[in-house]
């Protein structure tokens, strides 16, 4: 490996934190969306509200971390994809800036119809995010983007059977992840029916994702043959862990194992997101630039991974302090106000009420 | 390695309009960003300040100010990270022509502000959600992190744009950078002028833009110790950063009065080199002419060289292509000065009445000035900002690639500027309600009132 590879690698760690973590965000967001009407609707939203409220800013730092490993790593390659995908790139950053700051707001406000609109903006930018992330991934996968500024096709470059296929197996996939992490969540409150309606969509989600999946080989087949030869070459045994491990957190999800299927199912995501990129391993932007050819200078590569090495004794104390917190602190405190069933479960909502 | 590529830059625009729109699309977002931002690296302290001092003397007041602050300081830290990443998109999708060929030497302190942002995020998140989860010392320390790693974020990210004005550490041979050293660029000359003045600004817009909301309520006549506090505490952080803020100002434009002159040239509305240049308040450009200005005789020589005969070098030390926007450049830098001044009179207002009667002054006068001063901080903000970034036009990276040779070529960029103005109004709109909504929360008259009760203060 190469110190370019090292340094891609870690960027791609960054990629997969943020789909995992992120992405589960974002489909809190998506069952947010169609939880139901202010009331019947509570519980779902009062437990993703708490779900997502501590960590999610911290889940989001993984993009813009994988946005500046990418412009000082490989920079012709970020300029590449940032100047040919300016449409559903664009489409990507407001929906960050809507998601993020509804999210805010609706906590902050008591007002019904205020909450209401707020929430409908999250949710629905919770949706729209990683739609056009994943129609990105495509454009980027079927060697749709040459290097140069702004020299792909604006438009098909991302209008088209892959980026389609990946922008809804994106949103199919965070929903999904969001739906098991949930489901653990409900069952820790002690409420069976909420643990029961997040199972059950969850269950849902990844049948369809994986039908979607399926299908998506013949997608695969005809528009990328390329993506398609090394996602059935050299990336075959990933994308079957994928496969597998995607089959057995649906048995396990139909079995009520809820813990370990937190675990299946993110493997299944972290295989296919590293099997697409050994699918395209030499290439960045396939089939033009190599990574050897579009690394940026070693005095930088090892700077940034000095530093984040450095960084890492903070941030891996840190971060574990963070999940652990509301991992077990949750138990309690949503057991006491799962019960009794109210719209709004932490501080924030009983000062919301009070008032 | 990047060298062996034939990266495509010197595009230009798809049109004049493209890069208008590129440029005030950047302005816009940087501009709102700003702000928020610069409340997330001054406000935290307040907060940790209020908490402590609730903790030590067990006052309500200080009690209810820490919690109150810390839903205000969530709400902004929100709106901040998100409309902090939009730019990370925007300086590939505007600026490819930048990123391609400079990425690389500038991403070294992006990568480690994104070490101090995601430190602030975790333990903002800690320090929101587990108040009542922690003892209350071990809390009160979960702020410190926030506190060091929103100044340590400002520093990188300033450092990345101070390179911009003074771009060092690479080699531009043909076009392709080379011999790269990431740590020179990070820290280049203009780094401690700019990182400084821009990290105190931030605490000035973060203590003066909370006293104005306590100044509103106290002109309303809410004057209770819970509101007295809520004032004295920012105002008076505020007080003491301002003449430290203004000698900082003064260095850094000695700075640039050394290494741009012809940002100092535009700043000063000074066209010809000339010896004894003197100051110029007001006035605006007319056909290569500062007029209607107000003239201080060596003025400018004295407070740029400490010396009234020094040389300062006009406008046409260079080619007309090579010239900023003179009115904009030179009436932004009077704003910020104007707005400077007006709070260190403010400031010393406040001081002397402080001294001699360990009161604030008795005039409303005084709290209807500091009840603006939230504004006139924010003007300084903008003002300044303008006055760097416009400066250093018509170059990107000062001396080395054009704005015109970073932009985008992508066809159309001045749509992304349509829609982002609507974003940004409504943004706007619903920030400002909410935050309104945040602070004008009724006070609870007994302590054993819900609020209180629900917000762990009795």
């Amino acid at each position: 490996m190469t110190l370019a590879d090292i340094f891609l690698a870690v960027t791609w760690v960054g990629v997969t934190a943020y789909a995992l973590l992120g992405g589960a965000d974002f489909g809190a967001g998506a069952w947010d969306l169609i939880a139901g009407g202010a009331h019947g609707g509570a519980r779902q939203r009062a437990l993703i509200e708490h779900s997502i409220g501590p960590v999610w800013e911290a889940n989001h730092v993984w993009l813009i971390f994988a946005l500046v490993m990418l412009w000082t790593g490989f920079p012709t390659a970020f300029a590449s994809i940032m100047s040919t995908l300016y449409i559903p790139l664009m489409a990507v950053a407001f929906g960050v800036i809507l998601r993020g700051a509804a999210f805010a707001f609706r906590k902050a406000v008591p007002e019904l119809w205020l909450k209401r609109l707020f929430g409908a903006c999250f949710a629905a930018s919770s949706v729209i995010t990683p739609f056009f992330l994943g129609t990105v991934a495509g454009a980027v996968a079927t060697g749709r983007v040459p290097p140069g500024t702004a020299r792909g096709q604006p438009i098909t470059s991302w209008v088209n059977p892959t980026s389609l296929l990946g922008g809804i197996l994106a949103v199919g996939v965070c929903a999904y992840l969001a739906a098991v992490y949930l489901t653990n969540d409900a069952r820790r409150t002690g409420d069976q029916e909420l643990t029961e309606w997040f199972r059950v969509r969850a269950l849902a989600a990844g049948l369809v994702v994986g039908v979607v999946a399926l299908g998506g080989i013949g997608v695969l087949r005809a528009d990328a043959p390329r993506l398609f030869d090394g996602l059935t070459g050299r990336a075959l045994p990933l994308v079957a862990a994928s496969a597998l491990f995607g089959a057995a957190s649906l048995v396990l999800l139909a079995r009520r194992r809820l813990v370990a299927v937190r675990a299946t199912a993110a493997l299944a995501v972290v295989a296919i997101i590293w099997g697409w990129a050994a699918a395209q391993y030499p290439y960045l932007l396939v089939p033009y630039l190599t990574i050897a050819q579009a690394a940026s200078s070693p005095a930088v590569m090892w700077a940034v991974l000095a530093s984040l090495a450095v960084g890492s004794l903070l941030l891996v104390p840190s971060l574990t302090l963070l999940f652990v917190l509301f991992q077990r602190e949750h138990v309690q405190d949503l057991a006491a106000a799962g019960h009794a069933g109210k719209g709004r479960t932490d501080r924030d909502g009983k000062e919301a009420q009070a008032l | 390695m990047a060298a062996a590529l034939e990266m495509q830059v010197g595009t230009t625009a798809a049109s004049a309009a493209d890069l208008m729109a590129a440029r005030s699309q950047m302005a816009v977002s940087l501009g709102w960003h700003i702000i928020v931002a610069c409340l997330g690296v001054g406000f935290p302290l307040l907060v940790m300040v209020a908490e402590w001092r609730g903790l030590r003397t067990g006052d309500p007041a200080w009690r209810l100010l820490a919690r109150r602050w810390a839903r205000t300081l969530g709400v902004l830290f929100a709106v901040g990270a998100v409309s902090g990443t939009i730019l990370s998109f925007e300086l590939g999708i505007l600026w490819p022509g930048m990123m391609g060929t400079f990425g690389e030497v500038i991403g070294l302190p992006f990568a480690i502000e994104g070490v101090a942002f995601f430190t602030e995020a975790i333990f903002l998140g800690i320090y929101l959600y587990a108040w009542d989860r922690l003892p209350p010392r071990a809390h009160l320390l979960c702020g410190i992190p926030i506190v060091i790693s929103g100044v340590a974020g400002a520093f990188f990210v300033v450092a990345a744009n101070s390179w911009m004005n003074q771009p060092r550490g690479f080699d531009l041979v043909d076009g392709k950078v080379t011999n790269v050293d990431p740590w020179a660029a990070m820290f280049n000359p203009a780094t401690p002028p700019q990182t400084v003045h821009m990290i105190l600004a931030a605490f000035l817009v973060s203590g003066y833009g909370v006293a104005s909301v306590y100044a509103v309520a106290m002109l309303r006549g809410r004057r209770d110790r819970y509101h007295r506090l809520g004032f004295l505490l920012p105002f008076c952080f505020a007080a003491v950063v301002t003449p430290v803020q203004i000698g900082v100002g003064d260095w850094a434009a000695h700075f640039v009065a050394d290494n741009q002159p012809v940002k100092l040239a535009a700043m000063e509305g000074v066209f010809h080199t000339e010896r004894g240049a003197p100051l110029h308040l007001g006035g605006i450009e007319v056909d290569g002419e500062l007029r209607y200005a107000v003239e201080i005789p060596d003025g400018l020589s004295l407070l740029a060289h400490w010396d009234p005969d020094a040389e300062i070098k006009g406008l046409d030390q260079v080619p007309a292509g090579d010239r900023p926007p003179v009115n904009v450049v030179h009436l932004s830098f009077q704003t910020m000065v104007a707005a400077g001044s007006a709070l260190l009179v403010l400031a010393g207002w406040f001081a002397l009445a402080w001294w001699r009667r360990r009161d604030l002054p008795r005039s409303d006068w005084f709290l209807r000035a500091a009840s603006l001063a939230g504004v006139a901080a924010v003007i300084a903000l903008e003002a300044g900002w303008v006055t760097t970034e416009v400066g250093r036009q018509p170059w990107i990276v000062y001396g080395y690639m054009r704005t015109s040779e970073a932009v985008s070529s992508a066809p159309g960029l001045r749509f992304g500027l349509y829609v982002l103005l609507v974003v940004y109004t409504l943004m706007t709109v619903a920030t400002v309600y909410v935050l309104g909504r945040l602070a004008r929360r009724p006070l609870p008259v007994a302590p054993q009132e819900h609020d209180v009760v629900e917000e762990k203060v009795t």
